[in-house]
């Protein structure tokens, strides 16, 4: 019988080694994985590149990995956003590497990943100092830079349901870079707020089939609101 | 302010800029609003007339804020506030949409900027050359990638320096991008000649508003 699930965190991070390539679901707080984050703290891989949209706030999760110097260098678009402070201290003290890049081309970097295409032409950052370096050619009379794919060795996401096969939907705004991180890495790991028995979720409904998913980890913490999930 | 805002000058404040912006959104348009004053555009469009708002983190459809008390921490927009959904949004993913962004299916953005050019050029990201940890988030896909690309911003900085320039000091964001400046003082289109004055805000002359930006300002033909 195929079962995904995992019963324990350090299952859930059995493996994850030092140098490995971290790709976080996530946009702010909204769709982070933040219980598996602190599994990744607990576990200890060191020395990671961690590609997020953003470079954590306060002292916890992305934060907190970062200030125990085990992230040697993050890809993001947006790093400096309120309360980033960890992430301004490593920077401006130059123990962390950064790698910029428009949201857009990072959505697209890693969905090239997952999808088997090692690097495509965008018009996005043309003539600006993001795209110095790279090549560019003229399509059909417009600019283009080349971008190559972002693979991960590992993918964190957070889902809202997810059955045995690793099937999954996601919440809201909380979808984000979730479902294009369950594609582009070759261990991608899940907590779910909800479990369903398989063949619950209609096939429709589906987002990530669980082909994209290895392990799942159940870890409910959401309060109801009023407008309720998309069960409710 | 003194050479670009005297008492008698009606300047718009943000809100006023935004509705300004608002007047021109037709029933029917995809649009999205940067941070800053874009944001507050959506307040001035009514919600009888049918705007779908757009957010980069995956919202079509995103309504106004929520009541306090009501607040759904599941829906944020790019700005990471709060917001809800409008009867007929969507939720999709980040590759979805910049897809929508970048493949041209905006009708308009929205976007804050330091500085915009006489060729379109905008500056919104950076400061300075050795600020190399700036932020970019979705400026530069929003840039390249909507129909049409407006700018809401003051028309000079805090000193009265001016922010509508020949080219840009700042590094860009994305090159000859930008079609409309919407500023506390006017609004102007960008053609192959400039800068077009096609408004200014009452007690204002064009001689004055010359004065206050740093590229030459023509009259519509």
């Amino acid at each position: 019988m195929i079962d995904k699930f995992v019963d324990s965190m350090a299952e859930a991070m059995a493996g994850i080694r030092d140098g490995s390539v971290v790709l976080l679901g996530g946009f702010g707080q909204v769709g982070q994985p933040d219980a598996l984050i602190d599994g990744l703290i607990a576990q200890g891989a060191k020395d990671l590149t961690v590609v997020a949209n953003n470079a954590g706030t306060g002292h916890t999760g992305l934060a907190r990995l970062m200030e125990l110097r085990r992230v040697r260098r993050i890809v993001c678009s947006f790093p400096r956003s309120a309360g980033s402070v960890v992430f301004e201290a490593l920077y401006s003290a130059g123990e962390i590497e950064l790698e910029i890049v428009p949201q857009g081309t990072l959505a697209e970097r890693i969905r090239a990943a997952g999808a088997g295409i090692a690097a495509f032409f965008t018009p996005t950052a043309v003539g600006t100092r993001l795209a110095e370096g790279k090549e560019q050619r003229e399509i059909n009379g417009r600019t283009y830079v080349l971008e190559s794919a972002l693979a991960g060795d590992v993918a964190l996401v957070e889902a809202w349901r997810a059955d045995r096969f690793g099937n999954l939907t996601y919440r809201e705004s909380a979808r984000n870079f979730n479902p294009i991180m369950a594609t582009a890495a070759k261990l991608t790991i899940v907590q779910t707020q909800q479990t369903i028995l398989a063949g619950s979720l209609h096939p429709e409904v589906i987002v990530t089939p669980g082909i994209f998913v290895d392990r799942v980890l159940h870890v409910p913490y959401a309060m109801q609101t009023e407008m309720g999930g998309p069960d409710a | 302010m003194p050479d670009t805002a005297p008492a008698s000058i009606a300047a718009l404040d943000r809100h006023g800029i935004a509705a300004r912006i608002a007047r021109d959104i037709p029933e029917g348009w995809y649009v999205n609003l940067g941070i800053g004053i874009p944001t507050l555009v959506a307040e001035h469009v009514p919600l009888q007339r049918e705007v779908i708002f757009h957010s980069e983190n995956g919202v079509l459809g995103v309504g106004p804020s929520p009541a306090p008390g009501a607040v759904n921490p599941w829906l944020i927009n790019a700005g990471k506030q709060p917001v809800t959904l409008r009867p007929g949004g969507a939720f999709i993913h980040h590759a979805d949409s910049f897809a929508i962004i970048r493949g041209n299916h905006l009708d308009l953005c929205v976007l804050g900027a330091f500085e915009v050019a006489e060729n379109g050029d905008i500056a919104n990201w950076a400061t300075g050359k050795n600020d190399a940890a700036s932020a970019v988030g979705g400026a530069m896909d929003l840039a390249v990638g909507a129909k049409r690309l407006w700018v809401a911003m003051e028309h000079t900085t805090k000193d009265g320096m001016p922010r509508l320039v020949e080219r840009c000091t700042y590094p860009l964001t994305a090159s000859g991008a930008v079609k409309r400046v919407y500023t506390n003082l006017a609004m102007l289109e960008i053609t192959p000649r400039g800068f077009v004055v096609l408004e200014m805000v009452r007690g204002l002359d064009f001689e004055q508003l010359q004065r206050s930006t740093g590229a030459q300002l023509f009259h519509p033909e």
